[in-house]
């Protein structure tokens, strides 16, 4: 039994699934609990191929509420444990997820999104944002990464475990039924080589120590008496997440600075995104990119100032406006005209980009 | 921008559209270039048109899926109707000469179509199971994304396993790439 | 007047007197696992966790670690950390809402892959903690909020077997039994079997406890005893359903 999944530096071709697979070992997770659901089924079956040569845990469970539960127990036993989900999938994970946003608890969730509402298409979709980002009945203290390669894929789900564990608020990486299912290049590594600092796991249950006599007992709950204590908990919860927004918020932008448009996307739509504008620039037109990398916390002040600069924001999205909503309640009160390109559910090329900005330019 | 070569296969499950669309994407990736390979999947692929999505440049590419291909090769009549939307005017549509479909029925705006007899030769000449390498072969040749010799690395790569026990089955497959080739 | 019996050792004295209503079955429930616990002497390994319900007050009740958690999610939760760490003694604490109704799966199904577990489930016949609607467990023709003139089994079926339906779907491996508060010595001696079973990793084990509600029965002291002793044992067979070996035996 070799010790290490990677131990050099290579190049691969491999679909995003495996990928994921290959970062959560690479990044120490020990355990994964998961139910089946497209299109997010194959990192179950890279996991399981790959655990049990390096002493890592599987964990089929009987749905997703349960999938999120166990998860739930396996971050309180200390140990760093994740699940997959997509769609329907993600729905009933929402539960789960806000009781890790009351209880502070660092799972790691990836989720591939798939066409909604309801079953819709197993394919692809952006249209996982809200519930993703916002879901459960909760205040939206989650970490949500929203990747667009197999790059990204691999290095944020590398980092998820480590802002979750670091921060201790659930985290997600927010991938798509496209990038699970294709195959494109990327470069795996072993995280500790390249000076990537693993956090420790630590546990909430089960420390050394007879509880009531060498200790306290660790009491967690997620129920509180009177209003005002959870409000007071909830404060304490803003505070930290507000602190984190400014060490945790990520974001890529390129010719904004004289750009009358820019255009806004997030995930695999922001591949497209990027090659229009390096196109339409080619061509000499002022033409912007910005592209949060954290849709919670978003880069709000990037936003702001951007919205106060640009005359037009095209919003690119595979959903009727989820992530746009989640930028218009950022720039609130700004002057910047917003115009919608929505194709819920459905893949947006770089023509149509091309095309969408040479109309309102 | 560096060129970007779109190519589309489509045809019905089984006849083997996504593992020559993998093979030429690895063999692509083998040679240190870009490539890009999306399957379309979901119900459609129980029962309907098997599509693959390929793209293969020097540099990192964009959007997964394309309007419009450099090449469209359908394997089927449902799969000529299919695949029509992604035809332009730049186009190459490929399909095979056994399909009986009226010529109308054929994308009127390709740049150039090209009916070749890929199931006749697999049937005559070497075996119906490596049609699909034929097709193979005939992308290669229309495209030269990339050399034969690296196609057949990756063939190779694939199904090493399977060559090692029958070495004829090796030269089967290459003959049909070759075969494929002169096609176009 | 009579002396008050020593509180098990593992329970909490700062959260005591506990939160349960006068009566309530809870407490005597806890009190056979707290001295269960003494007894094997697991109080520095045992995670316990409850569900959502009256269970939930229980958060606080034991110098253990503790999760409370959701509705019905007990078992998922006590699994996960069993998975992540088989070295603690994992216990599941719920009512009969959370484990035959909104967790019915995920009791079937810890039952089904044999988790190594152990969950106790108190079972009062209504949802007490939403005000005494009625439950999987309500007998016929008992009154609850939502069924005013009584359990009619024509519309609503018949009260769970729960032990019965658990001892069904296991196999050799598994503890099930059904314990009373009325007869705490028993219940303990099923409860310390069924943590035994766990720290043998043997399987999964199940004991259900007939507990009393006098807060939404709406009984006075004897009417509520008559209740758990005469009533309740009608549907609910006390004992155990299913012991480890006992298959093999019969096989001899």
């Amino acid at each position: 039994m070799s010790e290490k999944l990677i131990t050099e530096e290579k190049r691969v071709f491999m679909t995003g699934n495996e990928v994921v697979a290959w970062a959560a070992v690479a990044a120490g997770a020990e355990i994964m609990y998961g139910y089946p659901i497209t299109p997010q089924n194959e990192i179950m079956h890279y996991w399981t191929r790959l655990a049990p040569k390096y002493n890592r845990k599987f964990l089929q469970t009987e749905d997703e509420l349960s999938a999120g539960f166990t998860t739930v127990g396996g971050v309180m036993a200390g140990r760093k444990a994740f699940t997959a989900t997509a769609g329907p999938g993600n729905t009933l994970m929402q539960e789960p997820m806000s009781m890790a946003e009351a209880m502070r608890l660092p799972t790691v969730t990836i989720v591939q999104q798939r066409g909604g509402p309801s079953t819709a298409t197993v394919i692809y979709s952006q249209q996982e944002v809200t519930m993703t980002t916002f879901g459960g009945n909760g205040e939206g203290l989650r970490i949500v990464y929203s990747t667009a390669n197999h790059q990204e894929l691999f290095d944020y789900t590398i980092k998820a475990f480590n802002v979750a564990w670091k921060y201790r608020f659930p985290t997600f990486v927010l991938g798509d039924g496209y990038q699970a299912k294709m195959r494109e290049s990327l470069t795996v590594y072993d995280p500790e080589q390249k000076g990537i600092e693993f956090v420790p796991a630590e546990p909430y249950v089960g420390k050394p120590g007879t509880p009531g006599v060498d200790r306290e007992p660790g009491h967690y709950r997620n129920t509180y008496n009177v209003e005002e204590e959870l409000y007071e908990v909830l404060q304490g919860y803003f505070k930290d997440y507000a602190k984190m927004a400014e060490e945790v918020a990520e974001y890529q932008a390129f010719d904004t600075e004289d750009a009358d448009v820019v255009v806004l996307s997030h995930g695999v739509v922001s591949r497209g995104a990027k090659e229009a504008v390096e196109q339409l620039r080619k061509e000499g037109k002022k033409v912007g990119y910005f592209r949060p990398i954290t849709l919670r916390p978003l880069p709000e002040k990037e936003l702001k100032e951007l919205a106060g600069k640009a005359k037009k924001f095209l919003i690119v999205e595979s959903a009727q406006g989820q992530f746009a909503k989640l930028i218009k309640d950022v720039i609130y009160g700004a002057s910047v005209e917003i115009v919608p390109f929505f194709k819920p559910g459905v893949g947006i090329t770089t023509d149509e980009i091309v095309g969408k900005v040479n109309e309102i330019l | 921008m560096a060129e970007v070569t779109k190519i589309m296969l489509a045809g019905e499950g089984g006849q083997g559209v996504q593992s020559v669309a993998q093979i030429l994407a690895e063999a692509a990736d083998n040679e240190g270039r870009e490539a890009l390979y999306i399957p379309n999947f979901g119900v459609e692929q129980r029962g309907g048109v098997s599509i693959a999505f390929l793209q293969i440049s020097d540099e990192r590419i964009g959007a997964p899926k394309f309007d419009i291909g450099d090449i469209v090769v359908a394997l089927s009549d449902r799969a000529i109707y299919r695949t029509k939307q992604y035809v332009g005017e730049n186009t190459i549509f490929v399909y095979d000469t056994s399909i009986d479909i009226p010529k109308e029925d054929l994308p009127q705006n390709a740049a150039k179509i090209l009916a070749i007899p890929a199931l006749e030769i697999a049937k005559n000449e070497l075996h119906p199971r490596v049609f699909n390498v034929i097709i193979l072969g005939a992308v290669v040749a229309a495209t030269k994304v990339v050399t034969a010799e690296d196609a057949k690395k990756a063939i190779e790569k694939k199904l090493g396993y399977k060559f090692e026990q029958n070495p004829k089955l090796r030269e089967l497959n290459y003959k049909a790439i070759d075969k494929g080739m002169e096609l176009v | 007047m009579t002396v008050q019996p020593a509180m098990p050792k593992c329970w909490r004295p700062e959260t005591k007197p506990h939160k349960f209503c006068p009566g309530c079955g809870h407490g005597l429930v806890l009190k056979a696992l707290g001295e269960a616990i003494d007894e094997l002497g697991i109080q520095d390994r045992v995670v316990f966790g409850c569900d959502i319900g009256c269970s939930l007050l229980a958060w606080d009740f034991f110098n253990v670690d503790s999760i409370q958690t959701h509705h019905g999610r007990t078992t998922p939760v006590m699994t996960g950390v069993k998975r992540a760490n088989p070295d603690l003694i994992c216990i599941a604490y719920m009512g009969d809402g959370g484990g035959y109704a909104i967790g019915s799966q995920h009791l079937v199904n810890a039952a089904a892959r044999n988790e190594k577990i152990t969950v106790i489930l108190a079972l009062n016949t209504v949802y007490a903690m939403t005000g005494g609607q009625m439950a999987p467990t309500t007998m016929p023709d008992q009154k609850a909020e939502t069924a005013p003139y009584g359990r009619n089994v024509e519309e609503t079926g018949y009260p769970t077997q729960g032990p019965e339906m658990v001892a069904a779907i296991t196999r050799e491996g598994a503890y099930v039994a059904r314990g009373t508060t009325a007869n705490l010595k028993q219940l303990k001696s099923y409860i310390k079997k069924a943590l035994q079973n766990q720290m043998e990793g043997r399987g999964f084990s199940f004991v259900e406890a007939l507990s009393a509600c006098p807060t939404n029965w709406r009984t006075n002291a004897e009417k509520t005893w008559n209740f758990v002793q005469k009533e309740m044992p009608k549907y609910f067979k006390v004992g155990e359903k299913k012991v480890p070996g006992a298959e093999e035996k019969e096989g001899q």
